[in-house]
């Protein structure tokens, strides 16, 4: 249900990019989704479809970078995906582990169309 | 053609921002602020009773309560016992935000206070994205809930300052493996500070108020 927050957001970023930049329309919107961040990709769609109405970015296309979560062991220097659930190092079985990656949400860039001057 | 337009910026920005917002408003009040979090049952409001009754005379407690619907049970409780609350009816939303937080503030007698505790909604996905401006976020795991929860919700592990293990009473009659437990928690937030405790023996309390205590004298 957070998505329509996250959904939200995307626009006014979105709409404010294109805004500053002069665009007149807003074709494409690329969003880095970490795995940590647990957003649903097909939920930020549905809510895109009708809040993005009206504005720039009616009709952008929503491209979606998923980024796995990868764990760093800090006993050997091993790296390994997140998965479904967290586990010790799989090399080494240590829990002194950090998340190196998987937590993005971000707007990355959008593709715009400009005034014809 | 179109033409690219580099952005690379939060997406939960704004809500960051309203965040600092509600921060710099606590701060200027001295009032020391605490997002609590927990799945739906694992003893938010039962944790907030007994703090009440526990806490030390000179501390000023406020209370936000978040809930999804116009129900004002949890809030009829902390008002009961003397706390002045603020319910926030999230309309069905999962979450609390800064924003909703931003407008609650005012509605409690700030300059009166020294702590508040925001009850965000009992959910272990949703609300670990929204920073609210507290100044500690807390979370409470209970014994029952079963000892994969860090496991499999990693992400709200992720932001904690405090982790509250609540209904430790109840370990004898469960399978509920602490070492386990603790070790997801450890890989996710090392160092994590832990209270153990039950708030319906009120035992490990002492450990929390005196944490709490500390906090608020220190703002």
């Amino acid at each position: 249900m957070h998505e329509l927050a996250i959904t939200e957001s995307i626009l006014s970023i979105a709409n404010q990019a294109a805004q500053e930049n002069h665009g007149t329309k807003v074709t494409d919107i690329y969003v880095v989704i970490g795995q940590l961040s647990s957003i649903v990709d097909d939920s930020v769609q549905f809510y895109w479809d009708y809040i993005s109405q009206g504005t720039v970015s009616e009709g952008a296309k929503l491209h979606f970078e998923r980024r796995p979560a990868v764990l760093h062991c800090k006993s050997c220097d091993h790296q390994y995906p997140l998965g479904e659930i967290l586990q010790p190092c799989p090399n080494c079985h240590s829990v002194d582990v950090f998340i190196e990656s998987g937590e993005e949400l971000l707007v990355d860039h959008i593709d715009i169309l400009r005034e014809e001057e | 053609m179109p033409q690219r337009v580099e952005i690379v910026k939060k997406i939960m920005d704004s809500n960051d921002r309203l965040a600092q917002n509600n921060q710099a408003i606590l701060d200027q009040h001295h009032v020391y602020g605490i997002n609590l979090m927990a799945s739906p049952g694992a003893g938010k409001t039962s944790v907030i009773l007994e703090t009440i009754k526990r806490l030390p005379a000179g501390i000023k407690l406020g209370v936000i309560e978040g809930d999804t619907a116009p129900v004002t049970i949890d809030a009829d409780k902390i008002v009961a016992a003397g706390i002045p609350a603020v319910q926030i009816n999230t309309g069905g939303d999962c979450h609390l935000d800064a924003n909703m937080v931003g407008m609650a503030l005012p509605e409690l007698p700030l300059e009166e206070l020294n702590l508040i505790l925001v009850e965000n909604v009992g959910n272990l996905i949703c609300p670990a994205g929204f920073q609210l401006g507290t100044h500690a976020n807390v979370l409470i795991a209970s014994v029952p809930e079963g000892d994969d929860k860090p496991y499999k919700y990693p992400k709200i592990y992720r932001g904690l300052d405090v982790l509250i293990i609540n209904k430790i009473d109840l370990t004898p009659y469960i399978d509920f493996r602490m070492d386990y437990f603790q070790q997801g928690v450890e890989m996710l937030n090392p160092g994590l500070t832990t209270f153990a405790l039950s708030a319906k023996t009120g035992k490990g309390f002492d450990a929390w108020i005196a944490w709490l205590t500390d906090k608020v004298k220190a703002k």
